[in-house]
């Protein structure tokens, strides 16, 4: 059956999910005629999963995202039932939010947003092949025969390529939520030699608000004082909803211990790897046998619906088994099943086929972004997301590509990860994946990245003069502590015996003293207001920047240390098979991963420092000369 | 480019009775086949040692009788071809057949380049790289177990471990920051930290301990003879030289004597210096000044100040217990086979903490004291033997200072009150720097260990 033209565009994003309305959004915002194809127009930045946003690494790159002129951020801003600042007791480089969200006012509020964006256009449609052209991918092709050409097209199938959900030994086609899988796209990438992995995640069940006894549970409420992800959210939702908290028990264990067999993860029906930071409850109580018991969160799942999320009780065991489970947990001893938990198995993209700008290595034009990458989490989803959409945009425009580096982003991070080191799990981000998560603070977001969006068109003007406003302020306020001697008064003497500070042995910088640990920004204040009105934000920085210099100042040295490796450019055209001596597992990574600098080889693993110095004599002797002929 | 065949002195130069000239490369076997009259090489078994001899092929001229071990590729020190020839030790002949070997397509190693070949193949890690340059330089028995015990992995076994107590340590503050929420685990306190640390922070105190007293094995404890003339200074040159039936070493271009002695007792070596190239220091007060003198034996590691038992302190030994103030000295009050004129009591108090023992040298009596005295001096009486490992290696000495002050910083940051995080950074950093030690630090190791030991996951 032949096809029909159906229109012209820069950039084509197949998929609707966090990573896809990110890069339609970036794209269009760059400047790029955009199309973003979806199963389901209703179901645009849907969460299968947890109805949060945010958490420790995660609620990071939300700032990024938004930093850099995203969506993320600001729909979640208004769509929260719960705010909670996490780890506040330690530093502020580890401080992170987390929204619960209200999940079918988020989707609405998304579309809305993206509806209203000019240069893009919404349509529903089954992407059912890629249209190719001389090896580079030019647009794509739907299951209703419409033909789109575009100069870049940007997949971001989440887990719906060959999707299949297990419950128990029950087990059909399916994306997330009863959605229809993709396979056609699948099945051709396949034909197009992507080296395809199986990976597997799982979501709990939902119950019923009504079925749930909260006395037996623990509140888990919200901040008083909300923060927000967006530096441009100027309101706080004032009606929040809390969460609560109840445990498994031996009983609960008993009952999934006797039906292990049954459990889709240990029958054998499940061939996917599953993550680790995700497990499900089966696995958990198999992995770790001696806990006594496991937290169980009760999350609503909106405002206006009665369903709540059974977070913790991630299970692929059959329906029945899954009544049982609940029905041993306090609090959920008459609690209604309104959708049972399931496994799901999907075709996931290895990313090491990936340029760091996400572009496919062997597909020009063609760029991947997403679960579909092997990530998980909807913030991973978004970051990789907005990427791939400033990316897909500049290569259709003829503009530079951007790459954020370790030190400059989480979602460096990540991206470099995915694509230099590949997964052998869905990949989360942690904290300690950053090497220099001192300077990914949730704080300096915008410090770090909103210049970046300015330039690429994603931040507005107005957002950008606010901020270098702030900036500004930032700069000129540690100027000024920097010159205020603060004499030993009695006074002062008094305030820091009362804040169990020792008393002053002399006259001190108002810079210096900020520096102790029991000073904050509040107690200079009291000392030596600024004559300006500085808003929070501004006094946040001042104090961090002042307080945590040390560190602060040890880790841009490392990043300027290895700045030096990232700049040693090794040639595209470089043989691996002509260097002698490079081990053969080495050689193999970096013929497949074809990294851009001596550092990014040096985080591929299975290869050593050895290889490195190798490599770095052949850089150094001109030796690539010796290129392979074809 | 790495694949040419290099070849090298692998003995130390007119040390032993046997010289070694090695050869690595895909032409080793080839090259010395040439030149060997015996069995051919070629066809040799691997890792054989045959008899012939070397001659030179064009004049047909006999160089010497070797034995030529052969040993082929991978299975060798450096993954390649490997030949090694067994010669007579002295320096003319050695050199000669070094010259053979070079003339008939070999080229001369860079120093260390058959390790860095090993390295750059793939056959020893870092460590064992750098155990390898001190096992060549390893100039007494005790030295040379102590590199080949680093060379089997033991020091990268205890630092592992030391690592392992790290890791786990930074896990459990990771997973604090990681999932708040997570309550099964005791938040990680400051004094919990500082604890876990501490003891970390001792092992590799101790390790570098040690590390000094691997380096006084394997340097030898630099040692001067002084007194004046006729004490008794031959006597302890030679009862020290029987002792241990050390060499005399001469230096190739120097028609002088001796300049550096090395002699063995029990296992520590002594380095006899040439103290500022008098070399008779009986008169080095006298030539050079008291002041002068100070200076030139502060390059000792230690001085041996022999005095007459039979005489009476004179003006001279007044002066170099003058020049010897402040200094590490032992005292030998020698020929108390002769009536006692010295008085002792003054001797006691010119010492002050330093040690004072009596010998008769001339019937060897007392060389067994200077021994302990040496021993209580150096290793605090308690010469580790058999187990210990000793870290040998400057890299590997700065890397654990370097730890010793990561951990350091953690426990001022302790002191105070940062946030654990950031303490963190600095445990981390002691973990990756014990890393580089045993060439080891990966990054993934970390959330393994997040994983495995704790059950996460909302």
């Amino acid at each position: 059956m032949s096809t029909y033209e159906a229109g012209q565009y820069d950039v084509i994003v197949i998929g609707a999910g966090h990573a896809g309305v990110e890069a339609a959004h970036a794209a269009a915002r760059r400047g790029a005629k955009t199309l973003m194809l979806t199963l389901n127009l209703d179901m645009i930045a849907f969460m299968p999963c947890n109805p949060s946003i945010g958490g420790p690494a995660k609620g990071i790159v939300v700032r990024e995202v938004d930093a850099l002129g995203g969506l993320m951020g600001k729909v979640i801003d208004k769509t929260y039932i719960q705010m909670r600042m996490l780890n506040t007791g330690k530093g502020p480089a580890v401080r992170a939010l987390r929204a619960q969200a209200d999940k079918p006012l988020y989707i609405q509020e998304m579309k809305s947003i993206l509806e209203k964006e000019p240069n893009l256009t919404l349509r529903q449609g089954v992407v059912e092949q890629l249209l190719m052209e001389d090896g580079k991918c030019k647009g794509v092709i739907t299951e209703t025969k419409a033909l789109y050409r575009a100069k870049t097209v940007i997949i971001t199938t989440g887990t719906f390529m060959r999707g299949r959900v297990i419950i128990g030994d029950i087990s059909y086609e399916s994306g997330p939520n009863n959605q229809r899988a993709s396979v056609k796209l699948a099945e051709h990438l396949e034909e197009l030699g992507f080296d395809l992995v199986r990976f597997k995640t799982g979501t709990p069940p939902r119950v019923h608000n009504q079925s749930i006894d909260y006395g037996k549970t623990e509140i888990q409420p919200g901040d008083e004082h909300p923060q927000h992800f967006s530096y441009e959210t100027t309101e706080a939702i004032l009606d929040q909803i809390p969460c609560w908290l109840t445990y498994t028990n031996e009983k609960t264990h008993e009952v999934i211990n006797e039906n292990l067999g049954l459990s889709a993860m240990y029958s054998g029906m499940i061939k996917g790897t599953g993550p680790r930071y995700c497990p499900s409850i089966e696995d958990k109580i198999v992995r770790f046998h001696d806990k006594p018991r496991h937290q169980v969160f009760l999350e609503p799942e909106g405002k206006n619906t009665d369903e709540v999320y059974v977070q913790g009780l991630s299970t692929s065991l059959p329906e029945y088994v899954q009544h049982q489970i609940l029905r041993s947990i306090p609090g959920l001893e008459e609690a209604e099943i309104m959708r049972a938990g399931y496994a799901i198995e999907y075709d996931a993209v290895v990313p090491t086929q990936l340029w760091p700008t996400l572009e496919v290595k062997n597909i020009e034009g063609l760029f991947t972004a997403g679960q579909i990458n092997g990530t998980s989490g909807y913030e991973e989803a978004a970051g990789q997301g907005i990427m791939a959409g400033i990316n897909a945009a500049a290569k259709a425009l003829g503009k530079d590509s951007v790459i954020l580096d370790r030190s400059q982003a989480y979602i460096g991070v990540l991206i470099d990860d995915l694509v230099t080191k590949g997964t052998n799990e869905p990949y989360r981000l942690l904290t300690s994946r950053a090497e220099y998560r001192l300077l990914l603070r949730h704080d300096n977001a915008d410090l770090r990245l909103t210049e970046l969006g300015y330039k690429l068109g994603l931040i507005s003007k107005e957002r950008y003069q606010r901020f270098e406003e702030k900036k500004h302020l930032i700069e000129e306020e540690k100027e000024r502590l920097s010159k205020v001697r603060l004499k030993p008064t009695e006074e002062l003497q008094q305030l820091m015996e009362s804040i169990g500070g020792t008393r002053l042995k002399d006259g001190v910088l108002a810079y210096d003293l900020l520096k102790r640990p029991e000073v904050t920004y509040d107690v200079i204040e009291q000392v030596t207001p600024s004559e300006k009105d500085l808003a929070a934000d501004v006094k946040e920085q001042v104090e961090i920047q002042i307080k945590y210099q040390g560190y602060i100042s040890k880790s841009n040295q490392q990043v300027e240390k290895l700045k030096k490796m990232e700049s040693k450019v090794i040639p595209e055209n470089i043989d691996y098979d002509a260097i002698s001596g490079i081990a053969t597992e080495a050689r193999e990574k970096l013929k497949k991963v074809r990294p851009l600098s001596v550092a990014q080889a040096s985080r591929i693993s299975g290869v050593n420092p050895a290889d490195i110095s190798i490599l770095l004599v052949y850089i150094e002797q001109g030796n690539v000369a010796k290129v392979s002929s074809e | 480019m790495e694949t040419d065949t290099i070849a090298a002195i692998s003995t130390p130069i007119g040390e032993g009775a046997i010289a070694i000239v090695r050869l690595t490369g895909e032409e080793a076997i080839p090259i010395v086949n040439r030149l060997f009259d015996g069995k051919s090489l070629e066809e040799v078994a691997s890792h054989t040692i045959n008899y012939g001899k070397i001659v030179e092929p064009k004049e047909k001229e006999v160089i010497e009788e070797v034995m030529v071990n052969v040993m082929r590729a991978p299975k060798t020190f450096t993954k390649e071809d490997v030949v090694e020839i067994n010669c007579h030790g002295g320096l003319a002949s050695v050199n000669r057949l070094l010259e053979l070997v070079l003339a008939n397509g070999a080229r001369l190693a860079e120093p260390g380049e058959f390790t860095k070949r090993a390295f750059l193949n793939g056959r020893i890690d870092l460590s064992q790289a750098e155990a390898v340059m001190d096992l060549i330089r390893a100039k007494t028995d005790k030295a040379m177990n102590i590199a080949l015990k680093q060379l089997d992995g033991k020091l990268s076994k205890q630092v592992s471990q030391l690592r392992h107590q790290l890791i786990e340590t930074v896990a459990h503050v990771e997973v604090n920051i990681d999932y708040p929420e997570y309550d099964d685990v005791e938040e990680m306190s400051h004094q919990l930290l500082k604890e876990k640390t501490k003891y970390v922070y001792q092992e590799v105190e101790r390790l570098l301990s040690m590390a000094k007293q691997g380096k006084i094995l394997r340097e030898g404890i630099a040692t001067a003879i002084i007194g004046r003339p006729n004490v008794g200074k031959s006597s302890l040159l030679n009862a020290l030289v029987q002792e241990t039936k050390a060499i005399v070493t001469d230096i190739p271009g120097t028609t002088r004597d001796v300049i550096e002695e090395y002699v063995n007792i029990r296992g520590i070596p002594l380095r006899l210096v040439d103290t500022a190239g008098i070399r008779e220091t009986e008169d080095i007060v006298e030539k050079i000044g008291v002041e002068r003198s100070r200076e030139a034996l502060k390059q000792s590691d230690l001085i041996l100040l022999v005095l007459n038992n039979g005489e009476e302190l004179t003006e001279e030994d007044r002066q170099l217990f003058e020049a010897v103030k402040g200094l590490e000295y032992i005292v030998i009050v020698n020929k108390t086979d002769l009536p006692q004129k010295l008085n002792l009591e003054e001797v006691k108090q010119l010492a002050g903490d330093q040690k004072v023992i009596t010998t008769t040298l001339i019937e060897d009596e007392g060389i067994d004291k200077l021994e302990e005295a040496i021993a209580d001096t150096f290793f605090m009486g308690d010469i580790e033997t058999g187990d210990m490992s000793y870290v040998s290696n400057v890299r590997h000495i700065q890397l654990l200072q370097q730890t010793l002050q990561a951990l350091d910083d953690a426990r001022n940051a302790i002191e105070a009150d940062m946030p654990i995080d950031l303490v963190q950074i600095d445990v981390t950093r002691a973990w990756e720097l014990l890393g580089e030690i045993i060439g080891d630090t990966v990054q993934d190791s970390l959330i393994d260990q997040l994983f495995s030991q704790f059950c996460l996951g909302k």
